[in-house]
């Protein structure tokens, strides 16, 4: 009898939160799928079933192709780059310096800032000619270029932006992990000759392995979240060169308001993570096992 | 240990302020624009004037009062939703055994992969049909319920020893009140670093925003911000600077005063 009334409780405490989490991500995870099989209902004409057409469109759909390239690469680059530099700041802040709390402050400003709005101060760093960073190319005796507009380089542009955002936050994930690895290790490594260098690569990288498995999960789906500085410096252009698959969503139900297609496209999207977090979670191999 | 000259130290000290003044120079050209007249937005003169003027022009420019507003509004809306909610969650995740235990802790989890942010089009239909397009409730809703809350809280109230909650039993509290007097009152340092990290989050969010409001009465300052600066475009850089550092600058600046607790919140946050 207690043990009923103890799962009757806990479900009442559950339910507002489950309502909601049900409502916003669950529901709309399936519908996403259904939605997939069916028409862009307009107007009075009603939503009808058509198979796998927009499927068919898809892989026909040459734009589609280009942005799941682009966001490849994004993730590519920005995922290896970005933990990298924020295990070396971590070092850094970590170890003995002048003026840490500086460097330490520097380093993680970009996590609190919104990215829509520092996207407008890179905006200006890649103005052609007169931008920063032409300027400074400028006392090298190197000629303009236009960052943005060059299809070539927007792409980059925009992952460079991605990353100046991402390795403040990921270098906290490795201070803290830093912090906890006792010091005697390190005293017992230089007790007994090691180097920094074997000390770190043998010791400290392979306690990290936890924390590395936990940012590179953010990382990916950060990969495919982190679009807000597209809208303000490239609108995905020139030419889809800078779109992402977020983006081109947006784009496909906001703008154009195809929403049966952004569905398909974003069962894409759904699957993609769902592909990466399982091949993470036999990667991880239950190390980072919660309790 | 070698005294004096020590080359390695000297490189990394390098490397760390280097890579560090890089890092920081995008707020500091924003500093600098901001505060000097147009023409030395990319003239970098030492004893160039100063001014406020910019910032003044960018305050009238648009009604960035109104957005202020309103995403203070929705900062605290989405704030105590989540506390509350998560709260009550992660007591029942932590200290009852229920039938389904797991898989809904699975299903609460799985948000943290899928996130309301990718949902874009079928939430904003789930909107449209409860009539809640361009509300402030609109935008905060989906993310009140929220998994990393709901999670974070469930280790922290794991940790709380059983004895107190039984003599709080014994002095005839009920579920409720052992949640009150005992577990919330421990988990104090949890709220606070939970709180900067959604607070941040949510003041920073623009893309569904964007998506769901389409009137100055209900948009957050980094959508009207995005609007503000597409409508001037390229014109007038010490202007855009200047709003840019105004909606972020609380931000900031509750950043410079609480630095330390920031990052220790997100560390503690990070920890799982």
């Amino acid at each position: 009898m207690y043990r009923r009334i103890e799962w009757i409780y806990a479900w009442l405490l559950l339910m507002p939160a489950l309502i909601l989490l049900f409502a916003f991500t669950h529901y709309p995870a399936v519908t996403t799928f259904w939605a997939s099989f069916f028409s862009t209902p307009r107007g009075r004409r009603q939503a009808e079933f058509v198979g796998l057409e927009n499927y068919i469109t898809l892989i026909e759909d040459e734009t589609f192709w280009q942005v799941l390239l682009n966001n490849t690469w994004f993730a590519l680059i920005t995922i290896p780059v970005s933990i990298s530099l924020a295990l070396i700041m971590a070092l850094w802040v970590d170890g003995k310096l002048r003026g840490r709390s500086f460097i330490r402050m520097a380093y993680f400003a970009p996590t609190v800032l919104p990215l829509i709005a520092v996207a407008n101060i890179w905006m200006f760093f890649y103005t052609p000619g007169f931008g920063l960073i032409d300027q400074v190319r400028g006392l090298f005796g190197f000629g303009e270029v236009n960052w943005l507009g060059d299809p070539e380089l927007a792409l980059g542009s925009v992952i460079v932006v991605a990353i100046w955002k991402e390795a403040g936050f990921f270098m906290i994930f490795y201070l803290a992990a830093l912090q906890s690895i006792p010091p005697s290790l390190r005293e017992a490594a230089a007790i007994e000759g090691a180097s920094r260098w074997t000390y770190f690569r043998r010791i400290v990288f392979p306690l990290l392995m936890p924390t590395t498995l936990f940012v590179s999960v953010n990382a990916v789906i950060n990969s495919f979240r982190l679009v807000d500085h597209i809208f303000v410096m490239t609108n995905g252009g020139p030419n889809n060169a800078s779109s992402l698959l977020l983006f081109y969503i947006y784009e496909t139900a906001f703008q154009y308001w195809e929403t049966a297609y952004a569905s398909t496209l974003t069962v894409v999207l759904l699957l993609l993570l769902s592909l990466l977090a399982i091949g993470q979670f036999y990667f991880v191999d239950r190390k980072v096992h919660y309790r | 240990m070698k005294p004096g000259f020590d080359l390695d130290r000297l490189l990394n000290t390098l490397g760390a302020w280097a890579l560090g003044l890089l890092w920081f120079l995008p707020v500091i050209y924003a500093l600098w624009t901001a505060i000097h007249p147009g023409e030395f937005a990319t003239r970098f003169e030492l004893f160039a004037p100063l001014t406020t003027e910019n910032f003044v022009n960018a305050w009238n420019a648009a009604p960035f009062a109104r957005y202020f507003l309103n995403t203070v509004t929705l900062v605290t809306f989405i704030l105590i939703g989540q506390f509350v909610l998560c709260t009550l969650a992660a007591y029942a995740f932590a200290r009852f055994s229920f039938p389904g235990h797991n898989l809904l802790f699975t299903l609460v989890l799985l948000q943290l992969l899928v996130m309301p942010d990718i949902l874009i089009v079928e939430n904003y239909a789930t909107m449209r049909v409860l009539g809640l397009v361009d509300t402030i409730v609109a935008i905060g809703l989906p993310y009140i319920a929220s998994g990393f809350g709901i999670f974070l809280l469930r280790q922290t109230f794991k940790t709380v020893p059983k004895e107190l909650e039984d003599a709080a039993r014994v002095e005839g509290a009920g579920p409720l009140g052992i949640l009150w007097k005992v577990y919330v009152p421990l988990a104090k340092p949890t709220y606070l670093a939970y709180g900067l990290v959604s607070v941040s989050h949510h003041w920073n969010n623009f893309l569904w925003p964007l998506i769901i409001t389409n009137s100055v009465e209900t948009r957050p300052v980094t959508v009207g911000l995005s609007i503000f600066a597409s409508v001037d475009q390229g014109v007038d850089w010490s202007l855009i600077t200047a709003a840019t550092l105004m909606t972020s600058g609380p931000l900031l600046i509750a950043f410079l005063l609480f630095q330390r607790q920031f990052v220790q919140s997100f560390m503690r946050a990070g920890i799982k």
